[in-house]
């Protein structure tokens, strides 16, 4: 007999003695890939978050430069942009405007940008698809504003922002700089930030060094270290829920040590037959081996899918709450399915690995069984 | 510290590799110690029986090693964009001392537990256990390199931490680096192509005369070692530029990426199949003259010196090929 029909007829007999007892390693199997399931699900969601948040981020600004007053973040003025704009290798500064605003009515909050060459007119304003859903006071079909003295000012909404934008624009709502300056009290010639591009991106780290020496009190803040910081953070929190996990992962590994070493008296009756029949300790340990590598697959395939299915699917509903953060205004948006031969192997070492080692000494001490001691015992 | 799966997945493996290497040393110990195939004692008895134990627990642990040596290039690939200035793998491994140290340990161990695993699988042709004490011997340092590969890569890890100043690729295999992997990468391409050509014919003649007249069995293997440094050389040197396309680009890891149609893996493949196999024809030719092992040794020799070959064809192909097809010259 060859080496592989060998193998193949071993495969034969592991499956059909696995079938056997299908209570025991059905619960087995269905414990085993609830872990794969759990540690799996927090993988590909926290992978889908990175991915959404580079895909966001793809469109944000190179370099922001903010002002900071007493360790805060203050307003910077346009003489600043100015002298930014005449540093060698920047090719272009933007003075932005923007804020947020509470809306009591609603109990949200939206993001408000001012744009000097708005198109339309000073008391026209352009909505987010989420905010123009939830913006309920309404007079005369114009968004009321509470502004910064108290008093009330209306905006007639003449655009509604396509939903392929959702994800930047949900909450977002568009009016004239000047609408911006009235509503939220800003004074001329005080913006909130700068946004600079720099034509080079290998210059990136000079520029910001330059800009720090000549504005001491500012903050550039480049986009790539908001990229590594979410990813940080996404990572960091996926790690931590996986840490959290390890004791349901424990248990399960103590559960399945324990089924390794309590035999049951048939199965020992079952290696004890099979020795007499002439098969070697090497022979049942082969045997183990495929049962082993039957049931992790199995478990891994099972778990695996189940996690595709819960994160890209359901929208990952059993702990997208503990990953996500909150926000009122929440975007809903469906997460692209993105897994990385890197997480499915990483998977495959934090569930399968513990499993082989867990088990092998207690299938060795199956193996070494007396099939003469069996015999008469039984 | 960096508490990511992928991160945790690594460590974990490494501490369940460690305790059972560290179990099967035990083991091994006490077999150096009280194997004696004439007694027959119950303590000879259960000493026979755990050496299934360790063989089956040694498989496992070379295959694991084999894949975390993998995962542990995919960390560095999937790390890169938390520190500043690293583009890949090289600059993740380069933020600390710990991490070129950590990928060579790795990929010793993986040789390690394949030379291993041969050795085994002739003791086991014989009946008389011919090779046990200078197999569990072996398995003492074996134990020793799996252990601080593990200490190493924990050093790696827990000396991380985001935001650092590291080097890119670029940087460490631009002219100006002065590190080893540099002046490895800038060995001259001319002097390098000769090396890794002129080690395959003389791979491939004493491969011949071997399986001609079954002699030069430790030649042969030393010549397979010597061939597995000049490849990883070729590979910095002018392999890894060929498949780029680019003179500057001398990266080992981006050839696992799909945009080199994952090139790498069968380039790693080859080198692991050609180190193991090659090595092993010299680590069991000490077994000539066993009475016991009078026709398995040779027939094993023939296949492993047939699969070093094999591997080294293999690499030569994937060496060759984009000379071929590509425009791209180097000089």
């Amino acid at each position: 007999m060859s080496s592989l029909e060998r193998q193949r007829a071993f495969l034969d007999y592991t499956l059909a003695s696995l079938v056997r007892r299908k209570a025991k390693n059905g619960a087995l199997v269905l414990a085993y890939a609830l872990v794969v399931f759990l540690i799996a699900s927090v993988m590909f969601f926290s992978r889908a978050l990175r991915t959404e948040g580079q895909a966001v981020l793809a469109g944000a600004p190179e370099l922001v430069v903010q002002r900071m007053l007493a360790g805060r973040f203050d307003t910077i003025p346009a003489s600043y942009a100015d002298s930014i704009r005449r540093i060698r290798g920047v090719s272009e500064v933007e003075p932005r405007l923007w804020g947020y605003y509470f809306n009591r009515a609603v109990g949200a909050t939206f993001t408000v940008l001012g744009l000097p060459d708005f198109a339309h007119a000073d008391d026209e304003i352009v909505a987010g698809p989420a905010a123009a859903k939830a913006w309920t006071n309404l007079q005369d079909g114009r968004y009321l504003f509470r502004t910064f003295k108290g008093d009330s000012t209306g905006f007639k909404p003449v655009q509604v922002l396509p939903e392929e934008t959702r994800l930047v624009s949900a909450d977002l709502l568009i009016m004239s700089e000047t609408a911006f300056r009235q509503v939220f009290g800003l004074p001329e010639g005080q913006y909130t930030d700068l946004a600079v591009t720099v034509r080079n991106p290998q210059e990136m780290q000079t520029v910001t060094e330059k800009i720090q020496r000549e504005h001491p009190d500012t903050r550039p803040i480049q986009r790539e270290e908001i990229l590594r910081t979410y990813e940080s953070v996404f990572e960091w929190r996926g790690g931590m829920v996986i840490v959290v996990f390890a004791g349901a992962a424990l248990a399960f590994f103590i559960f399945a040590w324990d089924k390794a070493t309590g035999l049951s008296a048939e199965e020992r009756h079952e290696i004890g037959i099979l020795k007499a029949l002439g098969w070697d300790t090497a022979d049942v340990l082969v045997m183990k081996f495929w049962e082993g590598l039957a049931i992790s697959l199995t478990s891994f395939l099972l778990g695996t899918i189940a996690a595709y299915a819960h994160v890209f699917l359901a929208d990952a509903g059993l702990f997208a709450q503990a990953l996500k953060g909150w926000s009122v205004l929440y975007v809903d948006f469906p997460l692209s399915p993105v897994v990385s031969p890197t997480e499915l192997l990483a998977l495959f070492f934090l569930s399968v690995a513990p499993y082989t080692f867990i088990t092998v000494i207690p299938a060795w001490r199956a193996a070494i069984t007396d099939p003469d001691t069996v015999m008469r015992a039984s | 510290m960096i508490v990511k799966p992928v991160v945790l997945a690594l460590l974990l493996a490494s501490g369940l590799i460690g305790a059972v290497m560290a179990y099967a040393a035990w083991q091994g110990v006490a077999i150096l110690r009280h194997f004696d195939l004439s007694s027959g004692d119950p303590r000879q008895l259960a000493l026979e029986r755990k050496t299934y134990l360790i063989s089956t627990i040694l498989s496992y642990v070379m295959a694991f090693e084999l894949l975390s040596l993998f995962l542990f290039i995919y960390a560095g690939e999937d790390l890169h964009t938390l520190f500043v200035g690293a583009m890949c793998a090289v600059g993740t491994f380069n933020v600390n001392s710990y991490g070129y140290t950590a990928l060579l340990l790795k990929i010793a161990s993986a040789l390690g537990c394949g030379v291993w695993l041969i050795v085994n699988h002739l003791d086991n042709q014989g009946y008389d256990y011919p090779l046990i004490k200078p197999k569990y011997a072996m398995l003492l340092p074996l134990t020793g390199l799996v252990l601080f590969e593990a200490y190493v890569q924990f050093g790696y890890f827990s000396h991380l931490s985001p935001n650092l100043i590291t080097s890119c690729c670029g940087a460490v295999f631009s002219e100006e680096s002065t590190g080893l992997s540099a002046s490895l990468a800038h060995l001259p391409p001319t002097l390098a192509q000769i090396l890794f050509w002129g080690g395959l014919v003389a791979l491939a003649r004493s491969g011949a005369h071997f399986l001609a007249t079954g002699r030069g069995a430790r030649l042969f293997a030393w010549l397979s070692g010597a061939m597995f440094l000049i490849g990883i050389l070729a590979l910095l040197s002018f392999i890894s530029v060929y498949w780029y396309e680019l003179p500057t680009h001398h990266c080992p890891f981006c050839l696992l990426k799909a945009e080199f149609h994952w090139i790498g893996y069968p380039l790693y493949a080859s080198l692991l199949l050609l180190g193991v196999c090659g090595a092993g024809v010299g680590a069991v030719e000490r077994a000539r003259g066993i009475p016991s092992l009078a026709q398995a040794l040779p027939r094993l020799q023939r296949r492993l010196c047939m699969a070093a070959l094999a591997g080294a064809g293999a690499l030569a192909a994937i060496a060759v090929w984009p000379m071929l097809v590509s425009d791209f010259t180097l000089g």
